[in-house]
Formats: C-alpha cells, sequence, structure tokens
C-alpha cells in the first residue's frame, strides 16, 4: 500500500526513484561546474569521492558509520512526518538521548554488559522521548507549533549539555568539558573487534554495533507504521485529522504518540555517538546529524528502505567528501559541504523540479499501458 | 482523457441557456473552455459572429463573459464594494473607482433588483446574498452573456426563487445567461433551451417546451430512469435514537444546537431539512460521539451517551450499534491518500477481525474490502488502489459498504448523494429505503429537498440550531418546508 499520496497520478517508481536520481544527478552537475571553476576536474573528483567512500574497507566502515547516525534521525523524522508533524528537534531530542546514554553508562555500570546494553538503549530512548514529549504535547493540547518548540528544544538542549558537563558531569581534574570514559564493559563493541570474533580481518574504524541495531530499527519502524493498528491510526491522524476524529482515533493522542516514538529513535544517534565511538559523554557530539536526518528523510520519502538507502548515500558524501578534501588541494573541506548542501536542496527543498519535464512523458505511457489493456480486455 | 468531444453549442443572445449532465459529462471543463481556464484543443468560440480568442480570464471578461462560481470567488474581510472593485480598481488611487463603482452598483441595482448593502462585509452575508455579489461582480465588469454553474446548491427555495426573478429580469434586458446544473426541475422552471452532455458530448440540444423532466433524464444517463423512489408504508417499531434537549456549542462558542429532541424508530426515515449551516452538521456530531452536547440527553439502541461513567467517542457509539455515513466524503469519509482498502477498515481498525495481539493483518483487510466492493459494486474493484482514484460515486460506495457491513441498528446518513449522479443516487437511494424495510432506525440529513421528500417517512426542518418543526412526509409540501427552512415558522 502506498506511503502518502504525493504522486500526483505518476506511477510510484518516477516519484519514488526517478525524480530522487534526478535530482541527485542535478546536484552533482552543479558541483561539478563549481569544481570546474576552481581548476579540478569534476570527473577526477567524482571518483576520488566515491573511492574515498566505497574504495576500501576502512572506507566502508567510515561511511556505514556515518550512515548510523543518518537512520536513526532519518527513522525519527519520517515517523514524525507519517502524523503530519515536521519534528525539526532531531538535534535536540538526539543530544539529549546520548545524556540518558551516558548517565547509564557513568552511574549503573555495576550492570554486566548485557544488561547495562538494553538499559542504555531504554535511557537514550526514555531521555530523548521525553525532550520531544514537551512541544507534543504543547502542540496536541495547546496548539504550539511544533516546528518552533523543537527548534527551540535544540537550543535548550545544547545549553543544558554545556552546564552539565562544564558543572556537574566532568571528570576531576580536567580542563575539557566531557566526562571520564566509560568502563570497559560499558562500551558497545566496534566492527573490527565483531569481526574479529567471526575470524574476520577488518580494520579500525567507528562503526560499531548501533549499526545492527539501526537496521533493526528500520524493521521495527516499518511494520509499526505499515503493519499494526497504531500505525494506521498515526497516519490517518497525518493524512487526514477530520476522518480520524469521525473514526473515533484521537489527534491529541497520537501526536504525543508518534513524537514520543521520534524523539526516542533520535536518542539511538547518541547511543551510536556516546557509546559506540566516544565512549564518555561531551559537547556537542550530534554534529548536524539531526538536521541532515530531515533531508535524508526527505530523500527517502519517509520509508525506512528508502532511509536505509539515503543514509548509505549521505553517509557516502560524509566519508567520500572528507578523502575528496584530502587528495584534492583545491577542493577544501568546506566545497564538501557545499556539494553536500546542494544535494540536500536539490532532493529536499527543490523535490519536485523536473517533475513538469517529464510528466508529459509519463503521461503518455500511462495512457499507452492503459490502452493496451483496455484492447486486451476487449478480445 | 477526452473531457470534451466534438462539442457545438449555439446559444441565442437575450436567453437563458440550460446545460445539463451528469458529474463527469463535461459541463464545467466546457465552461473553463468559455471562461478561458483550460484551452480547447481544437475548436473555436464566436460571439456575436466574430471569433473571440479566450486564453485566460481577462480575456473573456473582455470579451464580455462573466461567470459566478459554485464556490463564490469572494474576499470574505472585504466590504460588498471592495470585492466588486477588486481586479477593476481603475488607477493606482481608489478614491475615482470608489466612486464609480458606487454609482454603478447602484444603477445595477434599481435595474435588476440586485438589492445589497455595499457597505457590508461579504463575510457577515447569507449565502444567497453573496451570490448576488457574484453576479454584481460580473455585472460591473460588463458582462453581456453570464455563466451560472450549480448557482442553487446552497440556496433556500426562497432564494434560489429570488434569484430565477433576477436571472429572468437580466434577461429582459437583453443579458445572454448560461445555467448548468443537473437539477431538472430548474432546467424546466427557467430555460428555453437546454444541451444535455454526457461523456463529453452533446448527446441533445432541445428547446425546453418540447421536453418533460423524465425525456431529460433518460438523455443524460442514457437509459430509462425511475425519478421516483418506490417504497411501501413505514412500519415503525421501537424508538433506537433518543435526543432530548441537546445543545451544543461549537469551537469558537457559537451556539450551534438549541434545544434540540428528536426520535427515530426502527424501521422509519427521519428526514433532516434544512439550509446547509444551521446545526445539521452539529447535530450529526453529537449523535455519532464526536462532539460533546453541553447539555441534553441522548439514548442510542438502549446505551446512554455522554453522560454517566462511560467514556462516549466515536469508536464506542460505533460499537454500541451505530454507523455514520458523514456529510463530506473527502473530508470525512475516507483518507484519499490511503488505498481502497486501507479506508475500509477506517474506524474499525481496532476489530479482532483485521488485528493480531499486535500485527494488523493486511490480507485480512484486503480480502474484506474486496467482498465489500463486490457486494456493492465498487468499480474498480481494486482494494489496493489509492482511494483518491475512485470516482465520487464509488467512494460513496466504500463508504456505504464499510458502514452497513457490520449490520448496524442505528444509521446516521450525511447528504448521502452530494455530488453522484442519477444512476449512483438511485442505488444508493434505494440502498436505503431497503435498509429500513430491514428495520433499521434511519436519521438523514440532507440539503436536497427533494431527497427528503422522496426518502424520509419523518421530516423534522432545522433552522438556526433548533428544530423549526417536524412534519410527516405525507403533509409536507415543498411551500411548508421551505418557509421553515427560512425561519418563517409554522405555527
Amino acid at each position: 500500500m502506498a506511503t502518502a499520496d504525493a504522486g500526483f497520478g505518476l506511477p510510484r517508481w518516477a516519484v519514488n526513484g526517478l525524480l530522487p536520481l534526478v535530482n541527485l544527478v542535478a546536484a552533482f552537475a552543479v558541483s561539478g561546474i563549481v569544481i570546474l571553476i576552481l581548476g579540478e576536474s569534476p570527473v577526477e573528483a567524482v571518483v576520488a569521492l566515491v573511492r574515498g567512500a566505497f574504495g576500501f574497507r576502512e572506507a566502508w566502515g567510515y561511511t556505514l558509520y556515518y550512515a548510523t547516525n543518518f537512520i536513526f534521525t532519518a527513522l525519527a523524522f519520517s515517523i514524525a512526518a507519517h502524523c503530519g508533524l515536521f519534528n525539526i528537534g532531531g538535534e535536540g531530542q538526539g543530544y539529549i538521548g546520548g545524556l540518558g546514554v551516558g548517565l547509564a553508562c557513568l552511574y549503573l555500570d555495576v550492570l554486566p554488559f548485557f544488561l547495562l546494553v538494553p538499559v542504555a538503549i531504554v535511557g537514550g530512548a526514555l531521555f530523548g522521548a521525553a525532550w520531544a514529549w514537551v512541544p507534543a504535547y504543547l502542540q496536541a493540547r495547546r496548539g504550539s507549533h511544533v516546528v518552533i518548540t523543537t527548534i527551540m528544544f535544540n537550543f535548550i538542549a545544547a545549553t543544558v549539555m554545556v552546564y552539565l558537563l562544564v558543572n556537574v558531569l566532568i571528570e576531576p581534574g580536567q580542563m575539557s568539558p566531557q566526562s571520564r570514559d566509560f568502563a570497559e564493559h560499558a562500551r558497545l563493541p566496534a566492527m573490527h573487534d565483531m569481526m574479529g570474533w567471526l575470524g574476520i580481518d577488518f580494520p579500525r574504524t567507528p562503526l560499531n554495533a548501533a549499526f545492527i541495531w539501526a537496521l533493526a530499527c528500520a524493521g521495527l519502524v516499518w511494520v509499526y507504521v505499515w503493519h499494526t493498528r497504531w500505525g494506521y491510526e498515526l497516519r490517518t491522524v497525518g493524512a487526514n485529522p477530520d476522518a480520524a476524529v469521525y473514526a473515533g482515533i484521537s489527534p491529541a493522542r497520537n501526536i504525543v504518540r508518534a513524537m514520543v516514538i521520534s524523539g526516542a529513535l533520535a536518542g539511538m544517534m547518541g547511543l551510536n555517538e556516546v557509546m559506540g565511538v566516544n565512549q564518555r559523554l561531551l559537547l556537542n557530539f550530534t554534529a548536524g546529524y539531526g538536521f541532515v536526518g530531515i533531508a535524508v528523510s526527505l530523500m527517502g520519502r519517509n520509508h525506512p528502505v528508502g532511509i536505509l538507502v539515503a543514509s548509505l548515500l549521505f553517509g557516502a558524501l560524509y566519508q567520500g567528501g572528507a578523502e575528496l578534501a584530502f587528495e584534492m588541494p583545491r577542493v577544501s573541506r568546506e566545497l564538501v559541504v557545499v556539494i553536500q548542501g546542494l544535494v540536500i536542496m536539490f532532493v529536499g527543498a527543490l523535490e519536485f523540479l523536473f517533475l513538469p519535464a517529464f510528466r508529459p512523458w509519463l503521461q503518455k505511457r500511462r495512457q499507452a499501458a492503459s490502452a493496451a489493456a483496455a484492447a486486451a480486455e476487449q478480445e | 482523457m477526452q473531457a470534451n468531444r466534438d462539442v457545438s453549442v449555439e446559444v441565442v443572445k437575450g436567453s437563458i441557456h440550460g446545460i445539463i449532465g451528469e458529474n463527469g459529462a463535461g459541463k464545467s471543463t466546457l465552461m473553463s473552455i468559455l471562461y478561458g481556464f483550460y484551452r480547447a484543443d481544437s475548436g473555436s468560440v464566436e460571439i456575436d459572429g466574430r471569433t473571440a480568442a479566450i486564453h485566460s480570464p481577462g480575456d473573456a471578461i473582455a470579451a464580455g463573459i462573466g461567470m459566478v462560481h459554485q464556490h463564490f470567488m469572494l474576499v470574505e474581510p472585504l466590504t460588498v464594494l471592495e470585492n466588486v472593485l477588486l481586479g477593476a480598481e481603475g488607477g493606482p488611487l481608489l478614491r475615482d473607482g470608489v466612486r464609480q463603482a458606487r454609482d454603478d452598483l447602484d444603477r445595477l441595482e434599481r435595474d435588476y433588483g440586485l438589492e445589497v448593502d455595499v457597505d457590508a462585509a461579504v463575510g457577515g452575508l447569507p449565502v444567497g446574498i453573496q451570490q448576488r455579489v457574484e453576479i454584481l461582480k460580473a455585472l460591473y465588469r460588463g458582462a453581456e452573456t453570464l455563466i451560472l454553474d450549480e448557482p442553487t446548491g446552497v440556496l433556500t427555495p426562497q432564494e434560489a426563487t429570488d434569484l430565477f426573478r433576477i436571472l429572468a429580469a437580466l434577461k429582459k434586458q437583453g443579458r445572454t445567461i448560461i445555467l448548468i446544473t443537473h437539477k431538472l426541475r430548474e432546467i424546466m422552471a427557467i430555460t428555453e433551451q437546454v444541451t444535455v452532455m454526457r461523456r463529453g458530448s452533446v448527446v441533445a440540444d432541445v428547446r425546453t417546451a418540447d421536453t418533460s423532466r423524465e425525456h431529460l433524464a433518460e438523455l443524460m444517463v442514457g437509459r430509462k430512469v425511475l425519478l421516483r423512489v418506490d417504497k411501501g408504508a413505514a412500519q415503525p417499531g421501537e424508538v433506537l435514537l433518543e435526543a432530548r434537549n441537546l445543545e451544543a456549542v461549537d469551537d469558537t462558542g457559537v451556539r450551534r444546537l438549541k434545544d434540540v429532541s428528536l426520535t427515530v424508530r426502527r424501521g422509519e426515515i427521519l428526514g433532516i431539512a434544512g439550509v446547509a449551516g444551521n446545526g445539521q452538521s452539529e447535530l450529526l456530531e453529537v449523535l455519532c460521539g464526536i462532539r460533546k452536547p453541553a447539555s441534553g440527553e441522548l439514548e442510542v439502541n438502549g446505551h446512554v451517551l455522554w453522560s454517566g461513567q462511560e467514556r462516549t467517542d466515536a469508536r464506542r457509539v460505533r460499537r454500541i450499534g451505530l454507523a455514520h455515513i458523514p456529510e463530506d466524503r473527502q473530508r470525512m469519509g475516507l483518507v484519499t491518500a490511503f488505498t481502497a482498502g486501507e479506508s475500509s477498515i477506517l474506524g474499525y481498525q481496532g476489530d479482532a477481525a483485521f488485528n493480531g495481539p499486535i500485527l494488523l493483518h493486511r490480507r485480512r483487510v484486503v480480502s474484506a474490502c474486496q467482498r465489500q466492493m463486490h457486494e456493492y459494486d465498487v468499480r474498480p474493484p481494486d482494494p489496493l488502489l489509492l482511494s483518491s482514484g475512485f470516482s465520487g460515486g464509488n467512494q460513496q460506495k466504500i463508504i456505504v459498504a464499510r458502514e452497513l457491513d457490520r449490520d448496524p441498528e442505528v444509521l446516521l446518513i450525511g447528504q448521502p448523494t452530494r455530488g453522484l449522479d442519477i444512476g449512483a443516487i438511485e442505488s444508493i437511494h434505494r440502498r436505503i429505503i431497503e435498509l429500513r424495510d430491514r428495520g433499521k432506525a434511519i436519521l438523514l440529513v440532507s440539503v436536497e429537498l427533494d431527497e427528503i421528500l422522496s426518502l424520509s417517512d419523518r421530516i423534522a426542518v432545522m433552522f438556526d440550531g433548533a428544530v423549526a418543526g417536524e412534519v410527516a412526509a405525507e403533509d409536507a409540501t415543498e411551500q411548508l418546508l421551505g418557509g421553515l427552512m427560512a425561519g418563517l415558522g409554522n405555527n
């Protein structure tokens, strides 16, 4: 069954596959022009970028590590979007979620590893959910727009974390605002370790077990949204609040529910960063992943499968972009950000830029197909 | 899709010309071409014997064509004068334009009996007067030919009579009027010539005097249709729905229901007549568990609603045997972005038949929908098609199937045939009668007086949130109901 009626009467493969692809090509084309102006070869740049993202096993590790963050934050955005909410607060929810994970790892590390991991996951989810609950409640019961409140909550989250790390959680005797390192068993196993247990040699990268949890979450979101009555109700509220009321579905309750799940998923980004990579609490580990998740989700059409694909693309852009800046001196780190920005702009904001160009062709195809079907029926 | 095929229509200057056809027959497309919204792939428009190039509404206005849309194009906070002036301000400073407009409007109002307070804000005017503003707008821009798209859909019978009087005055002054409608009665009442359209083509062009309602209906549908609903006498049983002294306020605090008391018995149809917006929607909302009444008592199928310990919501009210076919199917009745299968469980998504402990079994939903589609002749019978992909009539059938599938005892029906074509209306009417005869209690809300008159056993008229009167169907006449609808009262 279809996700949303953004199809404008066009076939789904065109809307979900063709248009994003064309947009991506357009973003790269514009990037190519910029690179040309800088006096480098766009073709070489693309080669460097792709090789940097996928060319060797270490690159894969980094690409998938970035993708893990994007999967969590994009899933978070998508579930709110299905309820008709634009949750722009993934950044803050991920930040506070990371705090929940960190507190579990710092203060509950008397627990053995196999108990601490679920506790940390629940901690991260609860903290992220709580941070989303306040804007959700205000939206559901008081009509305060969730876009405004979640943006504000991003700022509040940032200052709360600064306060906590500077004044409360800082490791005694240290200058930098970060907590002590987690105990050895309060860390998520890295991918190279897990591969090592299987006897496979994998280079040392930040990629860790959170990636597997991210894939599982994508599956869970898919089941929840499309294969449970709660997901049905959530989507009804998002698609047609009047029909929801008619059906006896409470929009307020579903808004809160969707935002709480969204915040919990965003909190899992903190799990990857805090328990998986940094293994201590520190400042600014969210690094904009919460915002990029919005673009990833939009590009993936708010569908888990699309989000996995788009996360891989953005992971590759992050990792390949870093390699590109390294290999081509004239392509700076900032230009890589420009390329990422172009991709976000073309696939997110200018989603339907090229639709008019394709519409006549697609409609002709459809007419031909239905004419053929009608002819077949007459025989 | 070819919406218009080789359509030729000739309208005589100074006449009232009717264009009639079912939904999707191509009437609106044809008029949109005339008014410059669409461009014809081939063919031409001639006005006074000269070919007119109409590429935009601006061209149409310049060529002397004015249009009164079904949904008014008015800016509600502005006054009548400002609305008329909009887009024809006549210069950078308003003053001269305003003076000019005031004079012209005075003259127009005198000539055609179009009395309107030009300084009143449009939003506060009754619908019938708003429509006059639309007509004034067109005339002010020098329209010689006036196109009216379903003009009486929102009017009381009295307001419609007023409109027809204005149209007659316009005709007398030599203006040409094209009336698009699906109401045969109006065609017979005021047109001289009528063009019948079916599936994008003109199937007949006849003098109104030479034809009859039955004949026109047959031309529209392409087969013989029964305009009258066959039904036997009602055999009312025990009371299944009883409302006593219901009061309700809307979200802005305005009283919408005033002391409404009603009963509906098993085996009868209570029709609620009234001009749209007189509390019918709020009444349905209270009865079906969406809106909490401010006071009053409600008992449905032996259960007391809205009071006592138990919570009342739409879900619970469904469970006690009440089904509700909502007034606005696109806004409430289904989710256009969902597949037909998904829309077919709206309100019943928690049913044990579809659910495991966690999972909603999509295959069961699809097969139930498939069965309903066959029973109710939904076309195309494809549960995986988006709800928005069905025609209005088939969307309505999806809703009717869903609501009747669980064999409810009490049925609330709002505007069952709004926007449907004659064929679909016939089948839905027959089904409603059949339900009555099977002993269901039915409350029918409709703004179509014909529909109320032909289906109901008793008729209650709502005006300004209150029941203005209740009459037995055999005593009801259009004049009587019209008077009640206009708030004149019968005693």
